[in-house]
């Protein structure tokens, strides 16, 4: 050891979390040589016997939510540094995934096929997985208060609630409406309800869908979901129709989604963008009709609202927002507001990045290197993102669209230039069908990435 | 510097590295390198580690070597692929060799 400078031996020592122990039993600092001249009585410095060792606190992160965002970073923070301890707070005992839940729409799926439990998170990556909810947090303390009242204390925080709603942003669309209306935007309740009612609907009945500006979660999402009713129509109630309202121009993967509708549906669905009178801008639940901008009204069988979106409740509730969506530094995800609080996923807001499970899923653990970094005291090499839609257009016909991503030289998220793009337009139907095949793989994969 | 102090510190510091070691504290770190940050963006398709449950192939039983003519292949096109090359032509030459490296030296650690 004799060759290695103290400087250079703390450093290492930092490196496994062990200098802050290293003060608490003298070692950290330089011990002073005796000066005393009296050598009888002043015995010359030796170091002392190292006192009982005593742990210091293990750091600690708190997470709040666990969906794609939430559940990865709390996995990948124990993969990078198992001294880390790590907290999970997730209102539901189980999560079930968005992604996949427009198959079981289509007929394809369950939605018990969805649901994931926090059994692995638990007992093989050492997260305290607790159910509960979180009520405020105080970022001057540290802490996270609970519904029940306990307060957890934190040294990070990283906040990953997904989406909420903008309700009345169409009017008489709030929450009530939506047990009528679904917007079946979060899985689970939302999407049986939409699926009964599609099932209940006679045969020659009109769905109609509306859509919501951007930013929003899930840009082929959409289109996927009339994909898959379609698909159910055309097998069970062939006569009906479907009606697509959007409040924007175009939407994700278009020609791809329209030439496979031309294909497969033809004649079934009719899209109206922005610029034809495609903004609804008031439901009337009782009479299930909806209004447009220019005071059209479409009355439907089914209606299913997809309706404008924000950042989570508890992010906006705790000055995270700026616009309804959380700024944050593009490599760390820290957040430019609040300071040791880190928001990641659907609310979070970083440059061209859509809002998908699979960019949540990246970007967790983007936030987990920063965070099991800093605690060592150092930083990491820059960020690497990729994003990847797989829609099933029919149970074998998939599409994709990709995106990588990487920090310009100004610290900001933007897209590699030549890489990412759609499937191809005229593709061989064994294309098509490898797609459908890896967009259920490529579930398969993320689920298991997140949540094993 | 003063020479018998900095003995006296490493021997404290050796002390130190003892007693973590006796109650067995010293934690699991990893070291993060630009390497291991492209990976894990590769298992949210291909499983954790490159080890995939379902329909897309696994890649953690690849040679480095072959990982990284593949990957080039994919980028410059003289490999087909559905979605691959769209996703290969995201990386330098220095960045494919470094994540093909990453994934042979977790084979070699036996993960």
């Amino acid at each position: 050891m004799s060759d290695i400078s103290r400087r250079h031996f703390v450093k290492l020592l930092g490196a496994s979390g062990a200098t802050s122990l290293l003060s608490l039993t003298g070692c950290a600092s330089q011990p002073t040589q005796s000066t005393s001249t009296t050598a009888a009585t002043t015995p010359a410095a030796t170091p002392s016997p190292a006192p009982a060792v005593v742990p210091r606190a293990a750091p600690k992160v708190v997470i709040i939510g666990g969906g794609f965002g939430g559940a990865t970073c709390a996995k990948y923070l124990r993969v990078y540094d198992s001294s880390i301890e790590v907290t999970l707070i997730e209102p539901n005992a189980t999560y079930t995934t968005c992604p996949g839940s427009n198959w079981v729409i289509g007929g394809m799926r369950k939605m018990e096929d969805l649901a994931q439990n926090y059994n692995a998170l638990r007992s093989k990556h050492g997260v305290n997985v607790v159910q509960d909810r979180v009520t405020s947090i105080n970022a001057d303390k540290r802490t996270v208060t609970l519904s029940g009242g306990r307060v957890l204390p934190y040294d990070k925080l990283v906040v990953s609630p997904g989406i909420d709603f903008r309700w009345n942003a169409i009017e008489g669309y709030d929450e009530a409406a939506s047990q009528l209306i679904p917007h079946a935007w979060k899985a689970g309740a939302q999407t049986t309800l939409l699926i009964k009612q599609l099932q209940a609907m006679p045969d020659g009945g009109k769905f109609i869908m509306s859509t919501p500006p951007m930013p929003f979660r899930c840009p082929p999402g959409p289109p996927e979901r009339v994909s898959m009713v379609a698909h159910y129509l055309k097998t069970n109630k062939p006569r009906s129709k479907i009606l697509v309202l959007d409040s924007k121009e175009n939407f994700s993967k278009q020609d791809l989604f329209v030439d496979a509708w031309n294909q497969l549906y033809p004649g079934m669905i009719e899209y109206v963008p922005l610029s034809r009178d495609g903004k609804v801008v008031r439901l009337d639940p009782k009479t299930r009709t909806l209004y447009t901008e220019q005071g059209t009204a479409h009355k439907g069988d089914v209606i299913n609202i997809v309706p404008a979106q924000r950042a989570g409740d508890i992010a906006i509730a705790s000055g995270l927002a700026k616009d309804g969506w959380c700024p944050v530094d593009h490599q760390t995800f820290e957040s430019t507001m609040v300071p040791n609080v880190h928001v990641i996923g659907d609310s979070s807001s970083a440059g061209p990045i859509p809002k998908s499970g699979h960019m949540a899923n990246n970007i967790g653990k983007m936030a987990a290197a920063s965070i099991a970094s800093a605690f060592r005291g150092g930083k990491r090499p820059p960020s690497s993102l990729v994003n990847t839609c797989y829609s099933l257009v029919a149970p074998d016909y998939g599409i994709s669209i990709a995106a990588v991503y990487r920090l310009d030289e100004k610290g900001q998220i933007a897209g590699v230039k030549g890489a990412g793009g759609v499937s191809p337009k005229d593709a061989a139907s064994v294309f098509r069908v490898q797609e459908a095949r890896f967009a259920q793989g490529w579930w398969s994969s993320i689920v298991d990435d997140t949540f094993a | 510097m003063q020479y018998k102090s900095l003995n006296k510190s490493l021997g404290m510091g050796a002390l130190c590295l003892a007693a973590l070691a006796s109650w067995g504290a010293v934690a699991q770190a990893q070291e993060i390198t630009r390497g291991a940050i492209i990976a894990t963006t590769c298992y949210t398709c291909h499983g954790t580690k490159g080890n995939s449950p379902g329909a897309i192939p696994s890649i953690n039983d690849i040679s480095p070597d072959r990982m990284k003519r593949t990957l080039m292949e994919f980028r410059d096109g003289t490999r087909a692929s559905t979605v691959m090359g769209r996703h290969a032509s995201g990386y330098t030459d220095d960045e494919i060799a470094e994540v093909a490296q990453f994934f042979g030296n977790l084979q070699k650690q036996g993960k």
